[in-house]
């Protein structure tokens, strides 16, 4: 055993990256709970993400179009639950489980072709002399473009949730849909667009796993990161930055435990391996005790009666 | 001079019920109109028409001369419609100024718009806090947030369904000045109501609609209360009569009755005392929120109490569940009829098994006796005439007043000790609503004891031998029905909440 | 312009119709995504669901019917009557693993000893093992309010992780040459759950899911509990008013698909697998979720669903050897049949009607 083979600052650094794919899924499933609506296909929308951003960079060259094409691909996926939820008003907790257990399905299926491929590499963001700051270059200045992004985009929910009218709209059907549509907003319409950005934001987590930190396809590879993604948002009591909290604390545990598996630590692997998931059963534990910030109409089906 | 709105002929019809048939009226800039109707009579789809959330399927509307079709709620307050829901369309997580904004097309920064609130509500008498949480607020505070998103648009015509439901009489008197100083200055305001009286005290003109056809139009200040009411309900109800009885021994007392909130939004119960004999009515009163919910379930059985708080007949229940209450003979009815009272996608059959178990031998060591269950479905049918083809429909499939006589019968045919009902006739049709009231008044002369929980005070004035309100989750004492005054029960109930805050 | 009315009753029409529309629906896009992997779409679904029942290797293949239904109805049923209540219980593949661990340690202990009484210690232990891992989300769903869906769904993961640890550590064949994985159940006489009757795929597990489908049926239809079940899942607000008491109700659906998912687990380990090894769970536990809403969360719908459901596992196994028909694909089109479903129920609820447009 040799903790001293862990380096505290490769460390930090390296949890930012572990904790960008439970980031980007978790802030897009937060803007869905946000809207009234729970998807629980996180899991599944972010391994088709996977797959279709591995498969497009592959194809392309490029790992950047590979996540946009990720972003299509989980919100296509996703576009099937908001069929199911919103157009055929299916319990929502049904749909998610579908949309998980046909997105394993589906991916495993594009991905036949591209076992054992490697995918063109993501080159991290030139900050010049920045990344040569001792300590705060190789954590801050020293990642790939999707990292920042991820971290933007919290921010960017952030403020359009608390300060633009639209995140007004966005909280107000989330809240109470039936007063929503008396005041004549569309709440399909709106749950809609905001069911579309959760799968695009699962789908490049998903990239993210399957392009950066792997870097190659294995099938249900996502292993079960959709599901802690879905977790974290009740952790952060549905607010964003708090969602990035949670992210970071997360990624801290996985890179913590896959260090600890590589210096050899007296823990059988296996222990280690299922770590993550038992400190997220104990944060629910603890956190569980405030639902008051859950949206009010979280998971109920809206139809416009007369 | 062209009216500010003019309806003619508008229909509209649902699978199986003409809501509206060739309805027509005429309002005037600055009029205050009452559309007067029972529950069922057409005025919601109406005005729900005027406000573009429903379209007519013939007839036109004209506002100022011109063809006037909201296709939407967003066009109708383009137009300068605003309208005040009887059920608010309000957000409860959200603060006042959120609420405010949201309704309205062009609404300013939130800064701004609260500067807005608070010039509008010192103008109209209508005190409130832009930032508060509207989850925290009362019924009443809770409509002049309604009513000040509507007076922010500047409206020329202001629709108020039902407002006095929620309010004290004191908070009442305070809505009609506004509304006055409103009619003053040139709105238009139509105003829906079955109450009489307030019809009376409050508008120039009413039309009266009966299953969904104008049967009458009058100047309420010149018509007695008597006269609309046979034009609104078509023939002269008998008023409910029971015998005089003299209260019988104690059967249900409660000790300092005290609970926590049982959610974000609810109320506590808060030192709740009282004693309850046989034979008498004991009505509730009180403003929706104020711990009636809560009350009921305390005396359900739904939420246990600690030792020592509740007592029946001598024995402390305190900690009993609901079926080991219905044992001993202390039945419910709650105000949520779907989903709480009864469950909307089973059967009658089944709902009748739901509370009828216990008392009526439903089951047998875990066993449920369903063809017994049926009997006992068809016996609340039958001799509670609930219009229904048979026990094994949807309690959802029956109309509202139809189930509520269901679940009314259900209980009383239990034979109870004692009853408890939470708003027993709100939204039931005139003669169910009679045919409730009688049970209610047979059940007590036939020696049981029952608490009436109503947010209509009429209807407790009729029924109830003792009154007393619920406010902030505090119970009044007990007065007799007899003698009391508006201002006195007005004042049980807490005058009007949230006053203060016009003196900051 | 078409819109949707609630109809004031369900249908109990489209209730029994729906199943059997989605199947018909899968059949068509199922078909569609078969020709579009180029495989013939008429010959593949044939092969999937003629083959094994009617084709020259049925007898070969029948018996598999039951090998591969009896696990997921097990499962399916206890699922069903947490879905029915609005309780969701979706990590019953962690279920399944420990109760497998659980009962094939049982007999391991024993080994070599013959006795009679070890394969029913198994079964006990196997359902404990699946009773205890329900119960821990389960007791905190009712202790702290955590949500029982992401707790049951992470003890997943962490029963895989278990169940490596157990093959490579505890259960490890210590005469296995060092490969992970235990010893063989079947070669111990005493702790093999073998066929009741040669050849016909009957084993303990076929026999426990159809009392486990009769018990289920009984309760719903005649006990109290069952009633308490369907009236939470309707109004949960009108069963705490007729006296359920939620947190028991909690316990009892978590625990009783724990126990079930844990008897599959072990009849899974002591017959058809044999050992606990590192890929033991091939995923009943998530597909038996399907099994449980096509089958209508009824016991009897459930056993059709089971049935459907094994056909494609074979079917499926029949057209990747001969047809090369990627083993993906069947999880595809199972995940389809579930969509289809979901979507077409809407119909037992609401009907369509043509007719003038609502502001909606």
């Amino acid at each position: 055993m040799d903790l001293g083979a862990i380096n505290p600052i490769l460390l930090i650094a390296a949890l930012m990256s572990a904790a960008t794919p439970i980031l980007l899924a978790a802030t897009g499933e937060l803007v869905v709970e946000r809207s009234g609506v729970l998807n629980l296909g996180v899991e599944g929308m972010m391994i088709v993400g996977a797959i279709c951003g591995f498969a497009i960079a592959v194809e392309t060259g490029s790992p950047m179009i590979g996540f946009v094409a990720a972003a299509v691909g989980g919100a296509a996926l996703s576009l099937l639950f908001a069929l199911l939820t919103q157009v055929a008003l299916a319990n929502q907790v049904a749909s998610g489980l579908a949309l998980t257990l046909f997105g394993l399905g589906l991916s495993a299926l594009l991905g036949q072709s591209y076992v054992g491929v490697k995918p063109p590499r993501m080159g991290d963001v030139d900050f010049g002399l920045l990344a040569d700051i001792p300590v705060l270059g190789p954590i801050l200045f020293s990642h790939d473009p999707v990292l920042y992004i991820g971290v933007l985009l919290v921010a960017a929910v952030w403020a359009t949730l608390k300060l633009t009218r639209l995140g007004l709209i966005l909280r107000a059907v989330g809240e109470n849909h039936d007063a929503a549509h008396a005041l004549g907003y569309k709440v399909v319409r709106i749950r809609t667009l905001a069911i579309m950005f959760g799968g695009a934001l699962a789908g490049m987590g998903g990239a993210y796993i399957s392009l950066i930190r792997v870097p190659q396809w294995t099938e249900g590879m996502t292993a079960g990161v959709g599901w802690i993604a879905l977790a974290l948002v009740v952790f952060a009591s549905w607010k964003p930055w708090r969602v990035l909290l949670g992210a970071y604390l997360f990624g801290g545990i996985t890179q913590l435990q896959l260090n600890l598996q590589g210096a050899g630590v007296a823990i059988p692997v296996e222990y280690l391996a299922m770590s993550p998931y038992i400190i997220t059963i104990v944060v629910l534990v603890i956190l569980s005790a405030d639902r008051s910030a859950a949206p009010g109409s979280l998971g109920r089906t809206f139809h416009a009666s007369n | 001079m062209t009216p500010l709105l003019s309806l003619s002929g508008l229909t509209k019809a649902y699978p199986g019920v003409i809501a509206n048939d060739d309805v027509s009226l005429q309002i005037a800039a600055g009029e205050v109109h009452a559309l007067l109707g029972e529950n069922g009579a057409g005025k919601s789809t109406l005005v729900k028409m005027i406000y573009g959330l429903v379209k007519p399927d013939q007839g036109e509307m004209q506002m100022h001369g011109a063809p006037f079709a909201p296709a939407e709620p967003r066009a109708a307050r383009a137009a300068g419609v605003g309208m005040v829901f009887q059920h608010f369309s309000l957000f409860d997580a959200l603060t006042v100024a959120e609420n405010i904004a949201l309704g309205m097309e062009n609404a300013p920064k939130l800064r701004d718009l609260s500067e807005q609130i608070r010039q509008v509500s010192d103008t109209y008498g209508l005190p409130l806090a832009p930032n508060r949480v509207v989850g925290d607020l009362s019924a009443g505070e809770r409509q002049r947030v309604e009513i000040i998103r509507c007076l922010l648009q500047d409206p020329k015509l202001l629709i108020m369904d039902e407002p006095t439901s929620v309010l004290t009489p004191q908070e009442v008197q305070i809505l009609f000045e506004t509304l006055r100083k409103l009619s003053a200055d040139g709105t238009a305001i139509l105003y829906i109501s079955h109450k009489l009286e307030e019809i009376r005290a409050l508008c120039d003109t009413a039309t009266i609609l009966r299953l969904g056809r104008v049967v009458g139009t009058c100047v309420p200040r010149d018509t007695t209360a008597r006269d609309m009411a046979e034009m609104m309900v078509g023939k002269v109800l008998a008023t409910p009569t029971r015998a005089g009885v003299e209260p019988g021994e104690i059967v249900l007392a409660l000790n300092k009755l005290s609970l926590p909130s049982p959610s974000a939004f609810g109320m506590p119960l808060r030192e709740i005392s009282l004693e309850l004999r046989r034979g008498e009515i004991l009505g509730i009163g009180g403003v929706a929120g104020n711990g009636q919910d809560e009350l009921l379930a305390a005396l359900s059985g739904e939420t246990p109490a600690p030792v020592g708080m509740v007592q029946f007949q001598g024995a402390d229940i305190a900690t009993l569940g609901p079926n080991a209450r219905r044992k001993q003979g202390l039945l419910a009815a709650p105000e949520e009829r779907l989903g709480h009272a009864a469950a909307p996608d089973m059967s009658l059959t089944e709902n009748a098994m739901l509370t009828g178990a216990v008392r009526e031998r439903l089951d047998r060591g875990g066993f449920l006796n369903w063809p017994a269950a049926r009997g006992f479905a068809e016996r609340i049918i039958s001799a509670f005439d609930v219009r229904t083809p048979g026990p094994a429909n949807a309690a959802r499939s029956l109309s509202g007043g139809n189930l509520q006589k269901f679940v009314i019968g259900r209980e009383v045919l239990q034979r109870p000790e004692v009853l408890v009902v939470n708003q027993p006739t709100w939204g039931v049709d005139a003669s169910a609503a009679a045919a409730i009231r009688q049970a209610l008044l047979d059940l007590a002369t036939g020696g049981a004891a029952v608490i009436v929980i109503s947010q209509d005070l009429d209807e407790l004035m009729e029924i109830a031998d003792r009154f007393a309100a619920l406010n902030e989750g505090r119970l009044s004492a007990p007065q007799p029905t007899k003698g009391l005054s508006v201002e006195q029960i007005g004042l049980m109930m807490g005058g009007a909440h949230g006053m203060e805050v016009a003196h900051v | 312009m078409i819109r949707l009315e609630k109809r004031p009753q369900p249908s109990r029409a489209f209730a029994y119709l729906t199943p059997v529309l989605a199947v018909l629906a899968t059949f068509v896009f199922g078909g569609i995504l078969f020709a579009a992997l180029g495989k013939d779409p008429v010959q593949s679904i044939l092969t999937i669901f003629w083959e094994p029942l009617f084709g020259e290797f049925a007898f070969f293949y029948r018996p598999q019917l039951l090998i591969k239904g009896a696990p997921l109805v097990l499962i399916a049923i206890g699922l069903s009557l947490g879905f029915k209540a609005g309780i969701w219980n979706i990590g019953a593949e962690g279920q399944y693993i420990m109760g497998a661990l659980c009962g094939a340690g049982f007999g391991l202990a024993f080994y070599p000893a013959e006795s009679a009484l070890i394969f029913p210690g198994m079964v006990l232990a196997g359902a404990f093992g699946g009773w205890l891992w329900a119960m821990i989300p389960a007791l905190l769903k009712v202790r702290f309010g955590t949500n029982e869906i992401l707790v049951s769904l992470m003890l997943v993961y962490v029963a895989e992780q278990f169940l490596a640890s157990m093959s490579l550590g505890l259960l490890k064949n210590p005469e296995g040459f060092g490969f992970p994985g235990s010893r063989n159940l079947q070669q111990y006489q005493s702790a093999h759950n073998a066929e009741l009757i040669a050849g016909s795929g009957m084993h303990w597990g076929v026999v426990a899911a159809l009392i486990a489908v009769i018990f289920a049926y009984v309760l719903l239809a005649r006990h109290r509990l069952g009633f308490a079940v369907r009236v939470t899942g309707d109004a949960p607000r009108a069963a705490r008013f007729a006296g359920v008491n939620p947190s028991r109700l909690i316990l009892f659906c978590l625990g009783t698909s724990g126990l079930l998912a844990g008897l599959a687990g072990l009849f899974e380990v002591a017959g058809p697998a044999g050992q606990v090894s590192i890929d033991f769970n091939v995923g009943y536990g998530f597909t038996a979720i399907i099994v449980a809403f096509l089958g209508r969360l009824h016991p009897v719908g459930i056993v059709l669903a089971g049935l459907l459901m094994a056909l494609t596992y074979i079917g499926g196994d029949i057209a990747q050897s001969q047809l090369g028909l990627p083993a993906a694909a069947i999880q595809v089109f199972q995940g389809m049949l579930l969509f289809f479903l979901l979507a077409l129920d809407l119909f037992t609820n609401y009907r369509l009607r043509i007719g003038r447009v609502e502001t909606a």
